[in-house]
């Protein structure tokens, strides 16, 4: 069962993208969440795993050595712990590396490789290689969105459309944006049920993506539109998805929080940084007046100079590392949000027919008419998804933060070790030529 | 070659003196040559906060510090006597140090600690009787008591023995001394402008160096109030990762308790900063210090440039009333004057109006001379002495700010090891999550 089922499960997955709004289909779809609920739980060591990759696959040159690393550490780990768990999720391999930029006379843009490794079916080749631009992501989103609305997508990095506002081109921006990038792709490859979208395969696959561009432009203005149009009141919303939303508000309240709690640091940080390079040249200054002292002040000066150096580093760590992903969090609340205004707004349809129904039942005696229940079908498997996008996030989130908070750790740790080590061989320098003079005077 | 010689002059007579002291213990107390310290246990155990009436009949409060003595033999022969104790004012420390500027000119008088708290950073109090400011000039004065004790000069004092040992009578006996007309001409003195004609070569670079270290110290302390400033903020900003950590862990299941203890982690770690800064304060107390001795170091210098001064005047006056003398007795006016002029018009001055004008200026001429001899030995004994002490005092410098940094540095040291600490424990509690 563990091998097949998801594979079959997707299979029949795919009918609905053609044809989203058919109950039927949906309704097998319902039955994916078993499998994946469990997946979530025994998963957990290998989402860590494929979560710690972006950092190292950022090296273009040993990517596909990378995959097949990992994907022999995932064999290794599949027989030790959970074989179910391996078989199921690994089984499609994405990185997203090596940004390159392009100018024309048109335009200027950044393009990423997309490199794919997979033994399913659904795939011609078990090797991909693109190269993509953003848009080419926003477009997969856009796609996703649409053929899979009962399902969380990740986010996208921000747009930041506004020329002047960043500068797109610095290297810090495209470095940040990829690592987004392969998060976001990551996901989706991860995903049991978004992995064997069509327009996935076509993103990682097809040598001529753009073509398809325009009309998902057009597709997504018609589905906002719908979205704006959806004024709609719940009679009663069930109280699990009251707490999903509860809990979105105040986990983006915190995440806020800590977003401008972390600026605030390194605001701090960086005007400690400039007090402590001036102290430290006073230092090197007085040193030049001293004859005995001169070694023992320079010394401090250097120390104090590579603890700068040092604090620079945990700086630098935290803008691009810690603060990115707390972004990419808030977007991605932002995402789930939207699924669950899409819950409601079928909720609201399928009770407005109940409602209607009930009434023309009560008249001449009907039967309920199949349009209801089909309604009432999809809303069940909408919340069967949700529910287990719900478990997986959750669970993603937790490795992802755990990740995230010990990873700041770590460099403070680290960042407090350089300084001490500068310390610590000050202080054997002063203390020898202590000892020295000692020794001189009993002399 | 010639200051190497007298480097080596003053550690041997420093030897002898201390072993004369050790020898001589049970002697009467002002005894050339031995420190007071080795004879006496001097501490400054307690501030106490007082409220009394000054001179203009004023209600004030003042804080009184308690100064304790015990005398050494006493305490090495294993008895263990209470020892005598008396109360002073920071005045009283200040009118001590005054007579002991102006009876011993050549000597770099050790400073007080600061009079009102400067180069603070914002969390730290500028008031005078904020407890952690009396406390820090409860240890700067018993510094300066400790240091003036051990001098090799200025501990066998008999104003400072009467000051730590007797509580009444002691202002009276200060102001007898007549110190402060003494006081009172150095500084119209020392105030005024003047330029030294031949100025001693080492005295103008000690005179320098004096500069350079005020400037050097003052420069540091500032830096090191805003660094103190900046690193308070950046531990503090932390504790509201305490503050949201927890929030946050109310609305988790699973990683609640991790976050939860995480939380703590960076309220502690925020707290940390208040000791780490407190301990930092007796650093710059220590470099306080050394900026009031750059003072103490320049008046020396200054006093050497006034006794020079005062030499070159008084062998000028001599020149010239030599001058006069052979103009007078030859009658040739070697320069032009108006008096010249005159007695070429109207002719000379009766003999015996000259004699008597002679008479006169013999006389100045010998006190002159007295003047200028006692000038010189003056000025050559301050030169001696001022550079002895000045030796003394550039290796007592450079032992107690390697030992500063030396503190300084095991203090960071610590403050890494806290940090090191503290986020360990909270990666302890994020790998629980």
């Amino acid at each position: 069962m563990s091998a097949g089922a998801p594979r079959g499960l997707a299979s029949s997955g795919q009918k609905p993208i053609t044809e989203i709004l058919h109950p039927l289909s949906a309704a097998e779809e319902t039955l994916s969440p078993g499998p994946d609920v469990t997946v979530s739980g025994g998963g957990e060591k290998d989402s860590g795993l494929t979560n710690g990759t972006p950092v190292e696959t950022s090296s273009p040159a040993s990517a596909s050595l990378l995959f097949n690393r990992l994907q022999l550490d995932d064999d290794l780990d599949g027989d030790a712990r959970d074989p179910y768990a391996s078989t199921e999720t690994r089984d499609l391999f994405v990185t997203v590396d090596d940004p390159k930029k392009h100018v024309s006379t048109m335009e200027t843009y950044i393009t990423y490789r997309v490199s794919t490794k997979t033994t399913r079916i659904e795939f011609d080749l078990p090797e991909y290689c693109m190269r993509r631009r953003y848009q080419d992501f926003d477009w997969l989103r856009i796609k996703l969105e649409d053929s899979q609305p009962t399902h969380l997508i990740p986010p996208l990095p921000e747009k930041f459309v506004m020329k002047g506002v960043v500068d797109r081109f610095s290297e810090e921006f495209v470095e940040t944006r990829m690592k987004a990038l392969d998060k976001f792709l990551k996901r989706v490859a991860d995903h049991p049920v978004l992995s064997f979208n069509p327009h996935l395969n076509a993103f990682l696959s097809a040598k001529d993506l753009n073509k398809r561009q325009g009309l998902a432009l057009l597709t997504k203005v018609g589905e906002s539109v719908k979205h704006v149009a959806g004024g709609y009141k719940l009679r009663t919303r069930p109280p699990e998805f009251c707490a999903m939303g509860e809990y979105l508000d105040t986990f983006a309240q915190k995440l806020g929080t800590i977003d401008r709690i972390a600026q605030r640091i390194l605001k701090e940080q960086s005007e400690y940084v400039t007090e402590l390079r001036e102290y430290g040249t006073v230092y090197s200054s007085w040193a030049g007046s001293e004859e005995e002292l001169r070694r023992p002040l320079e010394g401090v000066a250097g120390c104090v100079t590579t603890c700068c150096g040092a604090l620079e580093d945990l700086s630098e760590n935290m803008s691009q590392d810690f603060l990115p992903v707390l972004r990419e969090y808030v977007l991605y609340i932002e995402s789930m949000k939207n699924v669950l205004r899409k819950r409601d707004q079928s909720q609201a349809e399928y009770e407005g027919r109940l409602e209607a129904a009930i009434l023309r039942k009560q008249e001449d005696r009907t039967p309920m008419p199949v349009e209801v229940e089909k309604c009432q079908d999809k809303v069940e498997c909408f919340n069967a998804d949700l529910k287990a996008d719900w478990e997986r996030w959750q669970s993603n989130k937790r490795q992802d933060f755990k990740q995230l908070l010990t990873g700041i750790a770590d460099k403070n740790i680290n960042h407090y070790e350089k300084c001490q080590a500068a310390w610590e061989s000050l202080i054997t320098l002063l203390q020898e030529k202590q000892t020295e003079d000692k020794t001189s005077e009993t002399n | 070659m010639a200051e190497d010689g007298k480097d080596d002059s003053v550690a041997t007579d420093d030897d002898s003196d201390l072993t004369a002291a050790d020898g001589s213990l049970n002697n009467t107390m002002v005894e050339e040559g031995s420190t007071l310290l080795r004879r006496m246990e001097i501490c400054v155990a307690e501030a106490e906060k007082r409220s009394g009436k000054n001179a203009v009949s004023m209600q004030e409060t003042f804080t009184v510090y308690l100064i304790e003595t015990r005398p050494m033999d006493a305490v090495a022969e294993g008895r263990n006597p209470a020892p005598d104790s008396l109360w002073r004012r920071y005045s009283e420390f200040e009118l001590l140090r005054n007579y002991l500027i102006v009876t011993y000119p050549y000597i770099v008088v050790p400073p007080l600690p600061e009079k009102r708290a400067e180069f603070v950073w914002h969390k730290l109090s500028a008031d005078n009787m904020d407890p952690d400011f009396v406390e820090r000039r409860r240890v700067g004065l018993e510094n300066f008591l400790l240091r003036v004790a051990s001098h090799p000069v200025l501990s066998n004092d008999k104003i400072l023995y009467h000051f730590l040992t007797e509580e009444h009578g002691w202002k009276e006996v200060v102001y007898e001394t007549g110190f402060q007309a003494k006081a009172d001409s150095r500084l119209r003195a020392l105030s005024a402008t003047f330029r030294v004609r031949n100025p001693d070569k080492r005295f103008m670079e000690m005179k320098h160096y004096s500069d350079e270290l005020q400037s050097h110290t003052s420069q540091l302390l500032r830096a090191r109030a805003r660094v103190a400033d900046r690193l308070y903020g950046v531990y503090k900003v932390h504790g509201n990762y305490g503050r949201v950590f927890s929030e946050w862990s109310a609305i988790e299941k699973e990683m609640g308790d991790g976050l939860q203890s995480a939380g703590h982690h960076m309220d502690a770690y925020a707290a940390s900063i208040d000791d780490i800064l407190e301990e930092e304060e007796h650093y710059a107390d220590q470099l306080k210090e050394y900026l009031s001795y750059a003072e103490a170091l320049r008046a020396v210098c200054r006093k050497h440039e006034l006794a020079q001064f005062e030499l070159e005047m008084a062998s000028q006056d001599l020149i010239s009333k030599k001058q006069q003398r052979e103009e007078l007795a030859t009658g040739i006016v070697r320069t032009f004057s108006f008096k010249g002029m005159t007695n070429k018009l109207f002719g000379q001055e009766a003999p015996e109006q000259r004699e008597a004008k002679l008479k006169l200026l013999e006389e100045l001429i010998t006190e002159g001379e007295e003047t200028v001899k006692e000038k010189t030995v003056e000025c050559e004994e301050h030169v001696e002495r001022a550079w002895v002490d000045m030796q003394r005092f550039k290796e007592q410098k450079d032992k107690d700010l390697r030992e500063a940094l030396i503190n300084y540095t095991v203090m960071q040291i610590s403050m890494c090891k806290k940090g090191i600490q503290v986020w360990s424990n909270a990666k302890e509690c994020f790998l629980k999550m």
